[in-house]
């Protein structure tokens, strides 16, 4: 047929302004006029300069900071070198902040991971209503950390009398116990990771639906034919085929757990049954103490640094593990 | 599908595990309606109640009427913040995508690895030096500066970017033979054919504006520049005991995003998709 009809009409085999081959990329001038670097400039202009601003004018100044005396100005005055980066190493409460959201995070990302996988395997398999389903788990995802934060703390864990959990304790004759202030042993904990879960999952469990349901169904079907049954399916096709979402998701998680901020702040500062003085505090909360409540902004910008700098060197050592940026895509 | 009783028993089980975790997951949200509706001396009452005998809506016109919370002018401002931070911010990144994906110019590549490399600074560490730049332009407390650093998205560009390289060229052809410039390529076919990434991405977009805490608590230190998430954190982090009115305040802020979850689902669920997975 197409040999019969050639594809390629007259005007374009004639090498006029718009021509060239059917489908292909769009014309490639050999030097980009006016009117391209014109459109170029009003159609990314925009974001280059926000982006050259908020990112790179801000970091580059912080930077410059972080090696100043601010205290209560940002102006860039009394150079000190690296008093900043020493004072906070040698803060207890820093390093300890650092090492809290360590634990945290090595505890949360493979709780969420393993939750929002088995969800997601969980809903698959259902035939009917899975769509109102995904909507059940998704829903938590709309609402805030304060508003959930409000609901654990006043709720579910404390306040109220007794709150649901003390309730439950109640059933099986246990006493109360106040969850978000006792430290030994750490109940808090059981606060901070279910309510990250009950907002995070959803998020989570939508992405290794996509996943799944990117698996070709014959993989599955040559499987069944060699005898292979449930748990060798999950371990042998499902969870290899989900490795790029895996990665992703494992990836958003960590750099999701690093950044923890909004809870901290709203179950442990004080007022209502919050505790005087937070059990845990996460190098963010540090972060904005040092920096709004302290008001020195020479010191904040070096923990800023210091944090982006964990962050950037683990993410980029999960890369190198996981391989992520090098798929197909 | 074998139908023995073990298959029953076990499509039993799963059904009764998803029933019991999908209530677990709603739970909190009839726990927050409940208590909004229950007055302070049902609310601490030792004896439990399912539900209020009475509904004491007057807690929620409560919570509107008492000054000090600044409840209905932090939601104004909240609505007034997503509402434009959604439909801008997408804008910016798709006709930036566009650019990238599509105009040939010089340095093209090292621009948008210069957008890229803004990926690797996660956004809630970088409110110290953002701080340092928007209040030096005098951005405190103004809508402004709650506004402006939230518009530039790195990810965004990134998915557009890739969204339009896949975009037929075909269909740009009819246009170019039109007459149509790079402008007016992008302006006619290219953003009227990407309804849905821009739905699916506008969505996204919205419920992080709407739920953000830290900035708008950095930048927004004066009540009326409260967001609707501020102004309950402060009345959560103080010392008045008016439980159903915090219950209350929680159901007014997260009852836009919910009945927003619930129309405009399919494109959140596509956008948390194409987000997770192509970046």
């Amino acid at each position: 047929m197409t040999a019969l009809f050639p594809s390629t009409p007259r005007a374009e085999r004639d090498g006029s302004p718009a021509a060239r081959p059917r489908g292909g990329p769009a014309p490639r001038r050999r030097r980009a006029d006016w009117r391209a670097w014109a459109a170029f400039a009003l159609l990314a202009g925009p974001m280059l300069i926000g982006l050259g601003v908020f990112k790179y004018v801000a970091i580059g100044w912080s930077f410059l900071l972080s090696f100043c005396n601010a205290h209560g100005t940002i102006a860039l005055g009394h150079w000190v070198g690296l008093d900043n980066y020493q004072q906070l190493l040698a803060d207890e409460t820093f390093r300890g902040s650092i090492g809290q959201i360590l634990l945290f995070t090595a505890f949360i990302v493979p709780v969420t991971f393993a939750v929002s996988l088995g969800l997601a395997l969980l809903v698959h398999r259902v035939r009917r209503g899975r769509a109102v389903l995904r909507t059940a788990f998704l829903i938590p995802t709309a609402v805030s950390y304060v508003a959930a934060s409000l609901v654990w703390k006043m709720c579910l864990f404390n306040g109220l009398p007794a709150g649901i959990a003390n309730m439950m304790r109640g059933w099986f004759g246990m006493d109360a116990v106040p969850w978000i202030q006792t430290t030994d042993p750490p109940l808090y904990w059981i606060v901070l990771i279910t309510l990250r879960l009950w907002l995070q999952v959803g998020f989570y469990m939508v992405l290794f639906l996509a996943g799944l349901q990117a698996i070709p169904r014959d993989v599955y079907e040559a499987a069944a034919l060699d005898g292979a049954t449930g748990w060798r399916k999950l371990r042998r096709i499902t969870l290899p085929m989900l490795r790029n979402t895996s990665v992703a998701v494992l990836m958003l998680q960590f750099i999701a757990a690093f950044q923890a901020f909004d809870e901290f702040y709203n179950l442990f500062s004080s007022g209502l049954s919050g505790t005087g003085t937070a059990p845990v505090q996460t190098p963010l909360v540090h972060l904005y103490n040092t920096a709004m409540g302290a008001q020195n902004y020479g010191l904040g910008s070096a923990g800023a640094f210091v944090l982006t700098a964990l962050i950037v060197a683990v993410t980029l050592i999960q890369g190198r593990i996981t391989g992520f940026g090098k798929g197909e895509e | 599908m074998k139908t023995t009783l073990t298959g029953v028993l076990r499509a039993g089980l799963r059904g009764l595990i998803i029933g019991l975790l999908t209530l677990a997951f709603l739970a909190p949200f009839y726990l927050m309606l409940r208590n909004a509706l229950m007055d302070s001396r049902g609310l601490t009452s030792p004896e439990w109640t399912w539900w209020p005998t009475q509904m004491h809506w007057e807690n929620f016109t409560a919570l509107f009427g008492d000054p000090s919370l600044h409840m209905g002018q932090a939601l104004g401002n909240s609505l007034l913040i997503a509402g434009i931070t959604a439909p801008a911010s997408t804008l910016l990144a798709s006709a930036a995508g566009y650019a990238f994906a599509r105009i040939p110019v010089p340095g093209r590549g090292a621009m948008m690895a210069l957008v890229v490399a803004t990926l690797m600074i996660p956004g809630s560490v970088t409110f110290v030096p953002t701080f340092v730049v928007v209040g030096s332009m005098g951005g405190v407390n103004t809508l402004w500066g709650l506004i402006v650093p939230g518009l530039f998205n790195p990810f965004a560009v990134l998915l557009f970017r890739n969204f339009y390289l896949q975009f037929p060229a075909e269909i740009e052809e009819a246009g170019r033979l039109d007459g149509l410039g790079w402008f007016g390529l992008y302006r006619r076919i290219a953003l009227p054919s990407s309804g849905a990434m821009l739905a699916s991405l506008g969505a996204l977009a919205f419920i992080d504006s709407w739920n953000a805490f830290l900035w708008p608590l950095v930048i927004g230190q004066d009540p009326s520049s409260w967001t609707a998430q501020i102004a309950l954190s402060t009345f959560l982090t103080s010392q008045t005991i008016n439980l159903p009115g915090l219950f209350a305040g929680a159901v007014v802020t997260i009852a836009p995003l919910v009945a927003m979850f619930l129309i405009a689902q399919r494109y959140i669920v596509e956008g948390i998709a194409t987000s997770g997975l192509k970046g």
